[in-house]
C-alpha cells in the first residue's frame, strides 16, 4: 500500500493530554508511504468519519490507519466508515494509543514517542494488508432452545410465532421448570401455574414447535447456521402417542412411596407418574431406579390396566439429530443443597440442621408446602407432626455472600420470595408469626420495594438484621440462635418451622452442555456473555444464546426479557439470506501441510478438518489440515502449534508481525 | 455496680437458659465517633501495634452479618457483642474497643471465626486486643480479676517451664485480691484442697523444667516481661 | 506405634486421672505412649490471650523437642495442647521467615515432620475395627452424651479433624464399645474453658447448660475427651447444681476410661474411682 492516510484522534482530552497529537501528526506525515497525517477531536463522530471519507476520495487513499481508543471500540465503525467512501474495510487499521498508551502513561514526551511508535508499526501492517472479503455461510432457520422452563418457554414461542421451527429438549418427564412448581410470584402474588400453564400448553400445541420432554442433548456439532445437535430421548416405557393420559396406570401402582422430585421431596409419587396434574406433555413416566417390573420383571400391574396399551416395558433410549441454526440455551437454576459435604469450599451447613431436622426445609420445598396443589393441598403443615407452625423463621442469604464456605455471589431473588412467603405464611395462618433474619434488602424491582415493605407494615413481618449462628431441636419445637446487629444482641427464637433460603447455582450438567457448544462458564457454573453490560444475551461461540438463569441468578421478569432477546438475536440470524463472516481466520497452506494435525488437536473452536488434496479426477494426493471458514474465530493457536509454518491468519501474517516489529527498531 | 444494656432477646414459646442476672434493661451509653481520616490521624502507637497483630485476622472483611455474635456462648451479658467489636475497629475507635468487658469475657471457643463467612478470625481478633490492651495499660478495671489469672499463669510458666497448680492460686488470689476486696475470694476455693488430695489430684509441689534459663529466654525473647 | 506423649500441664496435674485412664487403656491396646523430655507448658490460654508471639514459641519448642527425640507422631491428649501445637505447625510450614525467628526464639529446629494427634485419632490410628473384637465387656447400659467441647474440631482449617458442626467420631467409638451414644445439641458448645478460677459465673452457666441438655436428651453420662471440660462437668458438677437448683448426678467418663472398661479394665485401675460424681 502507498497511498495510506494516518487519522489521529485527540478523543477530546483522553489522548490529547497525555500526547502530543499536532506533533505525532507530522512524525507519521514522514513515513514512506503516507500520503496523509491529520489530527481531529473525535475521529468517530460524523464530522471525523466524513474527514476520513473525504480524505480517501480526494487524496485516492488505499489504506487508512486510525490511532485513537481500542480496536473493540470502533474498528467497526471505521470499517463501515471506509467501506462508504469504497475502500475495502480491511484495509483498515487502528492504533490504540488510548488504552494502550495516554491512559496508562503520566511523561508527556514518553507518551508522545510511544504513540508515534504505535503509529509507524500500523502503517507497517496496513501496509501488507491485502483486501479480504465476508465470509458468506447458509443459514438452517431452526433453532434449538435447551430448557423448558419459563425462559426456554418464551424463547420458543417468540421464535416459533416468528415464524420459524423450533426444537425444543427438556431434561424431566414435562416442560414448566421451576415455575411451575412455585406458588405465587412476586410482586403480583399472581398464581404461578395459571400464568405458566397457558404458555406450556401453546408450547405443546405449537404448529412449529418440536418438542422432545425427558430428553437431553448429547452433542451439538458444525457451526453458527449449520450446527448438527444429537439428542437422546430417555425411555419413558410410555408410548406418548398412544397414551391418552387417563391416568388408570398411575392409580394401580403399587409403590406409591417415592419422594417426588417435583414437590422436592416434600411429598410422594408412585412409580409410574406425571409429575404434576397440568404436565406437558401431559403423559406419564415410568421411572426404572423404583419400577418392580423393570427391576425384577414383577407386577405390571400397570400394563395390565392400560386400555390404550401404551405401556412399553421394552422401552429403550433413541438418539435423533436435528438439523438447527441456532441454539438457545436456558437450562435454569437449582438449589445449593445446603445439607451436604461437598468438594472443597462448598462444605453445607451442618450447624442449620437441614437434612437432620425435618423442620427445617428449603425456599422451593416451602413453594410446594403453599402451593394449592402441593403434597398438603396448600396447607401449611409441619413435615414432622403435621401441625400448623405458628413461628416461622425465614433465614436470608443460606449459602450466599459466603467467601468461607458457600458462594460468593447473592442469589438476587431471595430477599423478594422471602418477603413473599412471609405474606403467603400469614394469609393461611391468621394468627402465624414470621420471622425473617436478613442481612440486606434486595429490591430494586418495579414494585419490589414496595412490596417488601407491604410484608412489614401490613402482614406483620418481623425482621431481624443479622445472620444465624445455629439451629438445634428442642421439645419439637427449633432454636434459632441469631443476631440482630442493629441492636447489638443475640437473638433466639422458638421456631415451629425454619425455611432457608439457599442460594441460586446453575442447573446440573451445564459445564459439559457449554463444552459441547464453546461456550465459556465462570467459577460457579454459570455460563459467560460476550459483554455484561451491551451483550448480555450472547456467548463467544457465534449462533449461541443463553437466557434465564442459567446466567446468573434472576428473577422471572429478567428470564423472561432475556429471552425474548435471545429469540430476537436469533430472528437476525435467520433474517440474513446468507450469514457473513468476518475473514480474519485462518488459511492452510495445503501444498506445505504435513497433516501431523496438531492444529486439529488444538483447536478450541473444532474449526480444524481433517481432509484430503485430490485431482480433479478425484485421485488421492495427499492428506491435509483444512480450516472450516464458517467456525474459524481467528484465535491463531493453530499458528503458533503448526511445526512447518503451513497455517498463517489472515490480516496478521507472520510477515506483518515481523515488519511491525521492525519498525521499532 | 455498673448497668448492662439488654443483651438478649428471646422470642417465642420456649425456654432459653438465661444469663445469671445481667437482664437489666438499662439506658446504653451514646458516643459519637469521629472517624479518623488518614492524613489528619495523629502517630499512635496502640494503634500501629494493633493494625499489626490484628493483620492475619482479615477484620477489615467484616461486613457486620453478626453470625458471630449470634453463635458466641457469652455475648448476652456483655458490653458489647462480638460484631460491635470488630466495628468499633472499623470505625477507628480502637480505644472502645480494648477497653470493653467484652474481650475478656471471651471464652476462645472459636465458634465465631468458624463460622465467620468472610473468614474473618475473630478469636483471633479477641487475643489481639487483649494483647494489646494490656501492654497500653487499656484494659478496662473491671476485669481485673481475669486479667490477674492470666498474669498469673504466665509468670508461674516462667519461672517453672510447667504449671505449679498451688503457686498459681497463691498468686492469682493475692493478685487479685485489691479488686475483688473480700476474704471470701481469698479462701473460696480452699475447700477444694482436701477434696482434690483424697483424690491425689493435689500436687504440693509443681514439676519444674530442668532448664528453666530456657524458659525464661523463650519469654525474654517474646518480650513478656515479668508482670508487675 | 511409636507414640510421643505430651501430657501437657493438666495430665500431670489435678487432671492425673486422665493420664492414669490413658496408660492404662492404651497399654491394653499395647501403644505405650512415650513421654517427651524436658517438654515444657504449650502456653494454654495465657499465652494466646496475652502474647501472640509466645502463643507460637512455647508449642514450638515442644515440637522441636520432639523431632530432636526422633519421634513421628505425637498424641496430645488435651485438645488445647493439641490445638496449639497443631497452630503453632501450621503457622510456621506457611511463613519461613516465622519459622527461621521461632527457632532461634525457642533454640530448636522444627521442619514439620512431627504429625500432632489427638486422642481420638489415636483410637483411629489403633483402628477401631480392632478395637471392636477385643471388647469384653461391652457397655449395654450406658446413654453416653459424646461431648467434644471447643478445640477437637475448631478452628477446622488448624485441626482439620471431624466435622466442626455434626460430628462423629466419638459416636464411632461408643458404637464398636456397645454404647448407646445419645443425640443431643451441646456437643461442641463451650464448657467455660479457663475461666473456673478467673470467672466461676461463666463455668456455672455455660455448663449447666451442657448438662441439662444431656439430661434433656435422656443420657445417663458424658464422654469427653478433654480435662478441662472433664473439670467443668465433673469437679464443678456440684457447684453447678447448687448454683442452677438442678439435679444432674451424670458421671463424665474420659474417652480412655470408657474404651478401658468395654476392654475389661477394672474401674479403679482407670482412675474412675477419683472423679467426683459417682455413678449411681
Amino acid at each position: 500500500m502507498s497511498r495510506i492516510g494516518v487519522f489521529i484522534c485527540w478523543c477530546g482530552e483522553n489522548i490529547a493530554r497525555t500526547v502530543d497529537v499536532a506533533e505525532v501528526a507530522s512524525a507519521a506525515a514522514k513515513i514512506p508511504g503516507v500520503r496523509c497525517s491529520v489530527h481531529y477531536k473525535y475521529m468517530c463522530s460524523d464530522p471525523g468519519q466524513a474527514m476520513i471519507r473525504e480524505k480517501i476520495e480526494s487524496e485516492k487513499l488505499d489504506a487508512v490507519v486510525v490511532a485513537s481508543c481500542s480496536p473493540h471500540m470502533h474498528l467497526k465503525t471505521f470499517r463501515k466508515t471506509a467501506e462508504r467512501a469504497g475502500l475495502n474495510p480491511f484495509l483498515v487499521e487502528m492504533a490504540n494509543i488510548r488504552e494502550q498508551c495516554s491512559w496508562v502513561h503520566h511523561d508527556r514526551s514518553q507518551a508522545t514517542a510511544k504513540a508515534e511508535q504505535i503509529i509507524r508499526m500500523s502503517v507497517e501492517k496496513v501496509r501488507q494488508d491485502h483486501a479480504l472479503q465476508p465470509i458468506r455461510v447458509p443459514v438452517t432457520r431452526r433453532a434449538l432452545v435447551i430448557g423448558g422452563g419459563v425462559a426456554g418457554i418464551q424463547a420458543a414461542l417468540d421464535i416459533a410465532d416468528a415464524g420459524y421451527e423450533v426444537v425444543m429438549v427438556e431434561r424431566e418427564p414435562s416442560i414448566g421448570g421451576k415455575m411451575a412448581g412455585l406458588s405465587e410470584t412476586f410482586p403480583t402474588l399472581d398464581c404461578s401455574q395459571c400464568i405458566l400453564t397457558p404458555r406450556m400448553v401453546e408450547v405443546g400445541q405449537h404448529p412449529r414447535i418440536k418438542l422432545y420432554s425427558y430428553s437431553e442433548v448429547e452433542a451439538v456439532d458444525g457451526f453458527v447456521g449449520n450446527f448438527t445437535a444429537k439428542i437422546r430421548q430417555k425411555a419413558r416405557y410410555v408410548d406418548i402417542t398412544k397414551c391418552t393420559g387417563c391416568g388408570e396406570c398411575w392409580n394401580v401402582c403399587p409403590l406409591k412411596r417415592n419422594p417426588s422430585e417435583f414437590d422436592f421431596k416434600m411429598g410422594m409419587r408412585p412409580s409410574i407418574y406425571v409429575p404434576f396434574p397440568q404436565a406437558v406433555p401431559a403423559r406419564p413416566v415410568i421411572d426404572s431406579k423404583t419400577c418392580a417390573k423393570l427391576i425384577r420383571n414383577g407386577c405390571g400391574l400397570c400394563e395390565k390396566k392400560c386400555q390404550a396399551g401404551a405401556i412399553n416395558f421394552k422401552d429403550t433410549d433413541k438418539v435423533v439429530e436435528e438439523k438447527i441454526g441456532a441454539v438457545v440455551v436456558a437450562t435454569g437454576y437449582q438449589l445449593y443443597d445446603i445439607g451436604k459435604k461437598q468438594n472443597g469450599k462448598l462444605a453445607g451447613y451442618g450447624e442449620y440442621g437441614y437434612g437432620k431436622y425435618k423442620d427445617v426445609i428449603d425456599s422451593l420445598q416451602f413453594e410446594r408446602l403453599v402451593s394449592a396443589s402441593g403434597p398438603t393441598n396448600g396447607v401449611i403443615k409441619r413435615p414432622s407432626d403435621g401441625k400448623e407452625p405458628k413461628n416461622v423463621v425465614f433465614i436470608s442469604c443460606v449459602g450466599s455472600r459466603d467467601n468461607a464456605k458457600g458462594l460468593s455471589y447473592c442469589s438476587k431473588i431471595c430477599c423478594m420470595y422471602t418477603a413473599k412467603h412471609t405474606m403467603l405464611y400469614k394469609h393461611k395462618v391468621h394468627d402465624g408469626q414470621a420471622h425473617v433474619f436478613y442481612m440486606d434488602i434486595r429490591s430494586g424491582g418495579k414494585g419490589y420495594e414496595e412490596f417488601v415493605r407491604r410484608a412489614i407494615e401490613q402482614d406483620g413481618a418481623k425482621y431481624y438484621r443479622g445472620r444465624v449462628s445455629k439451629i438445634t431441636e428442642q421439645n419439637g419445637k427449633l432454636l434459632v440462635r441469631g443476631a440482630d446487629t442493629l441492636a447489638g444482641t443475640p437473638v433466639t427464637i422458638d421456631a415451629d418451622l425454619v425455611v432457608l433460603a439457599a442460594a441460586m447455582r446453575p442447573s446440573a450438567g451445564v459445564t459439559d452442555l457449554a463444552r459441547m457448544l464453546n461456550v465459556g462458564y465462570d467459577e460457579h457454573g454459570f455460563l459467560l456473555e460476550s459483554h455484561p453490560k451491551l451483550r448480555p444475551v450472547e456467548t463467544n461461540a457465534a449462533g449461541v444464546f443463553i437466557c434465564g438463569a442459567c446466567h446468573s441468578p434472576k428473577d422471572i421478569p429478567e428470564a423472561v426479557a432475556q429471552a425474548s432477546a435471545a429469540a430476537a438475536k436469533t430472528q437476525i440470524l435467520f433474517a440474513a439470506e446468507e450469514l457473513t463472516r468476518e475473514p480474519e481466520i485462518a488459511q492452510i497452506n495445503e501444498q506445505t501441510c504435513a497433516a501431523c494435525y496438531a492444529c486439529y488437536r488444538t483447536c478450541p473452536y473444532h474449526a480444524i478438518e481433517q481432509a484430503e488434496v485430490r485431482t480433479p479426477r478425484g485421485v488421492f494426493v495427499k492428506k491435509t489440515a483444512r480450516v472450516n471458514p464458517g467456525l474459524c474465530m481467528g484465535c491463531g493457536t493453530c499458528v503458533a502449534v503448526c511445526p512447518s509454518k503451513s497455517a498463517e491468519l489472515e490480516g496478521f501474517t507472520e510477515q506483518e508481525i515481523y515488519s511491525m516489529v521492525e519498525s521499532l527498531a | 455496680m455498673s448497668l448492662f444494656s439488654v443483651r438478649k432477646i428471646t422470642i417465642g414459646l420456649g425456654v432459653v437458659p438465661g444469663t445469671a442476672g445481667h437482664m437489666a434493661l438499662a439506658l446504653a451509653t451514646r458516643t459519637e465517633t469521629t472517624v479518623p481520616v488518614e492524613s489528619s490521624a495523629p502517630p499512635n502507637s496502640s494503634r500501629d501495634l494493633l493494625t499489626e497483630i490484628l493483620a492475619p485476622t482479615h477484620w477489615t472483611d467484616c461486613y457486620q452479618c453478626g453470625k458471630c455474635t449470634a453463635g458466641c456462648p457469652v455475648a448476652a451479658g456483655v458490653d458489647m457483642a462480638p460484631n460491635q467489636v470488630v466495628r468499633a475497629l472499623q470505625l477507628g475507635n480502637f480505644e472502645k474497643a480494648m477497653t470493653s468487658d467484652a474481650i475478656w469475657a471471651c471464652v476462645s471457643c472459636q465458634t465465631c471465626s468458624t463460622r465467620c463467612p468472610q473468614s474473618v478470625d475473630c478469636a483471633g481478633i479477641m487475643d489481639a486486643l487483649r494483647e494489646v490492651s494490656l501492654q497500653r495499660g487499656l484494659a478496662s478495671p473491671e476485669q481485673k480479676t481475669v486479667v490477674a489469672f492470666q498474669q498469673a499463669f504466665l509468670n508461674n510458666i516462667r519461672r517453672n517451664g510447667r504449671l505449679d497448680e498451688i503457686e498459681l492460686i497463691a498468686e492469682f488470689k493475692l493478685r487479685a485480691l485489691p479488686s475483688e476486696r473480700s476474704l471470701r475470694f481469698l479462701f473460696k476455693d480452699a475447700g477444694l484442697a482436701p477434696q482434690l488430695q483424697k483424690r491425689q489430684k493435689l500436687h504440693l509441689r509443681g514439676e519444674k523444667v530442668k532448664d528453666r534459663a530456657l524458659v525464661r529466654r523463650i519469654f525474654e525473647r517474646c518480650g513478656d516481661g515479668k508482670h508487675a | 506405634m511409636r507414640l510421643a506423649y505430651y501430657p501437657g500441664c493438666a495430665l500431670h496435674g489435678s487432671s492425673n486421672d486422665y493420664e492414669q485412664s490413658l496408660r492404662a487403656c492404651l497399654g491394653k491396646l499395647e501403644v505405650e505412649p512415650q513421654e517427651i523430655r524436658e517438654w515444657i507448658c504449650c502456653g494454654a490460654t495465657a499465652a494466646h490471650a496475652l502474647n501472640h508471639k509466645l502463643s507460637i514459641a512455647l508449642p514450638a519448642r515442644n515440637l522441636a523437642l520432639a523431632e530432636q527425640q526422633g519421634f513421628e507422631d505425637l498424641l496430645a491428649p488435651c485438645p488445647m495442647c493439641s490445638m496449639q501445637l497443631l497452630k503453632a505447625a501450621k503457622l510456621m510450614d506457611e511463613d519461613a521467615s516465622l519459622r527461621r525467628e521461632i527457632s532461634s526464639v525457642i533454640e530448636g529446629e522444627v521442619s514439620g515432620r512431627v504429625q500432632v494427634l489427638n486422642l481420638i485419632q489415636v483410637f483411629q490410628r489403633i483402628g477401631l475395627d480392632r478395637i471392636k473384637p477385643a471388647v469384653k465387656n461391652p457397655l449395654a447400659d450406658l446413654k453416653p452424651a459424646c461431648y467434644y467441647g471447643c478445640l477437637l474440631t475448631r478452628p477446622p482449617d488448624v485441626v482439620k479433624f471431624d466435622d466442626a458442626e455434626q460430628p462423629s467420631s466419638l459416636e464411632a467409638i461408643m458404637a464398636v464399645l456397645g454404647a448407646k451414644p445419645v443425640d443431643w445439641n451441646y456437643r461442641t458448645e463451650c464448657c467455660g474453658a479457663g475461666m473456673t478460677m478467673a470467672k466461676e459465673e461463666t463455668v456455672l452457666e455455660l455448663s449447666q447448660r451442657i448438662l441439662a441438655d444431656a439430661q434433656q436428651h435422656g443420657a445417663n453420662c458424658l464422654v469427653t475427651a478433654c480435662p478441662m471440660c472433664h473439670v467443668n462437668l465433673d469437679m464443678k458438677q456440684g457447684d453447678i447444681e447448687r448454683h442452677s437448683g438442678d439435679r444432674f448426678g451424670l458421671p463424665v467418663y474420659y474417652l480412655t476410661d470408657l474404651v478401658g472398661l468395654a476392654l475389661g479394665i477394672s474401674p479403679e485401675e482407670l482412675g474412675i474411682d477419683r472423679h467426683f460424681v459417682k455413678k449411681v
